[in-house]
């Protein structure tokens, strides 16, 4: 095993530069480092300066996704040993502005997923005093695989799509759209079509399919967004040969 | 509709980078995709060879004649070979994605990928022997 491993490091300062430039730092190797620790030793010992997002170290915040070797990882789980003998390429995730070094902006997205409404909608609440809407594992079983995103946006960063159309809502948004459609608790789904099957939605998706590929908690969002496509086409044939149906 | 992120006018430093033409030849599987798109065009081109035979089928015999004598020129049979090969893509690719889009329940549960995968196949094996043994037959 070598001593050390090289990290060829994307840096952006906006206060001196127009463009990112990359710098490397020689780093000892440890087999029990991730990428985020690698970072984390050049934060403290080589460069005060290097900036990134992280926080919680176990894969469960969402934070700290950066492009490794030009594929978008989470770097807490990425281990350097599966990198040997380097250099590791370290560069911010795609299509998102970047604020500074590996750090980018998340606002559109934020904005984006408010539109779906990712919250439970009921058309009238019922008092807390008749107890709980009760839910069976198999019902639980329909969504709970969407519900694992994190929002850590590997998805958008692999996602051709989301760079060419910056407008398109984007996987992970429907993804979470979907999580909350298929609750049965949940009685928003009408409300969710109008922002999911305009063109900003679904049907801008055309099933690349590299989203699940790089998804880290395996939320499946190509999926999430194929099945969808299926239930708005329904829905739309529906609405075409029932139009005095309610929707 | 097409809107900027609103973000953009207030925040002339941060950095975008722009989409190269060539994103496409960055990633093997992106390339894949690429051309599975592109398989629709001879999809569309097969379609329309089909309709001419029909066409000449309709004119009479002469006529169905001279389309076939056509197919068989160079030009025709390489085309053909380019068409059947990018038609076989289509059909693969496409049939190995199937358990993404739909998602079958039985009693509670989903039915594995390579069971939906697997119909698939096997139906397109019988329609393709329930061709062969009308054409083959006589």
């Amino acid at each position: 095993m070598p001593p050390t491993v090289a990290l060829t490091v994307a840096r952006y300062r906006p206060e001196k530069e127009s463009e990112p430039t990359f710098q490397t730092y020689e780093i000892p190797f440890r087999k029990d480092w991730v990428v985020l620790d690698a970072l984390n030793h050049v934060k403290d010992t080589l460069d005060g300066s290097l900036s990134f997002r992280w926080s919680c170290r176990m894969g469960v915040c969402g934070s700290c996704g950066m492009k490794v070797n030009g594929t978008p990882k989470l770097t807490c789980a990425t281990f350097l040993s599966d990198y040997l003998p380097g250099p590791i390429r370290i560069e911010p995730l795609d299509y998102f502005p970047v604020v500074r070094d590996l750090v980018v902006d998340l606002t559109d997205f934020v904005r984006k997923l408010r539109q779906v409404k990712p919250w439970i909608i009921r058309k009238e609440e019922k008092p807390p005093a008749q107890g709980e809407y009760l839910q069976t594992p198999s019902q639980l079983d329909t969504y709970k695989q969407f519900s694992m995103c994190i929002n850590c946006m590997l998805c958008y960063s692999a996602c051709p799509i989301s760079g060419l159309e910056p407008s398109f809502i984007g996987p992970a948004a429907i993804a979470l759209a979907q999580r909350y459609n298929m609750d049965s608790r949940d009685e928003g789904a009408a409300e969710r079509l109008k922002v999911l099957s305009e063109h900003d939605g679904i049907w801008q998706c055309t099933f690349v399919g590299e989203c699940t590929k790089v998804c880290p908690k395996h939320v499946d969002p190509a999926g999430a967004i194929q099945q969808y496509k299926l239930t708005a086409a329904t829905q739309w044939v529906k609405s075409l040969l029932l139009p005095w149906g309610a929707r | 509709m097409s809107v900027e992120p609103h973000y953009t006018l207030y925040h002339p430093r941060w950095y975008r980078r722009r989409v190269s033409v060539w994103w496409w030849l960055q990633k093997r599987s992106y390339t894949g995709f690429v051309l599975r798109e592109l398989t629709s065009v001879f999809v569309a081109f097969f379609a329309a060879l089909s309709l001419w035979q029909l066409v000449a089928l309709a004119r009479g015999p002469e006529a169905y004649g001279r389309f076939l004598s056509r197919l068989g020129t160079p030009l025709f049979l390489v085309l053909d070979a380019v068409v059947f090969l990018f038609v076989l893509f289509h059909a693969i690719t496409w049939f190995n994605l199937t358990p993404k889009a739909m998602v079958v329940r039985l009693r509670g549960k989903r039915a594995p990928d390579w069971a939906i995968v697997g119909l698939n196949y096997a139906a397109w094996l019988v329609v393709s022997g329930a061709v062969a043994f009308v054409l083959l037959r006589g």
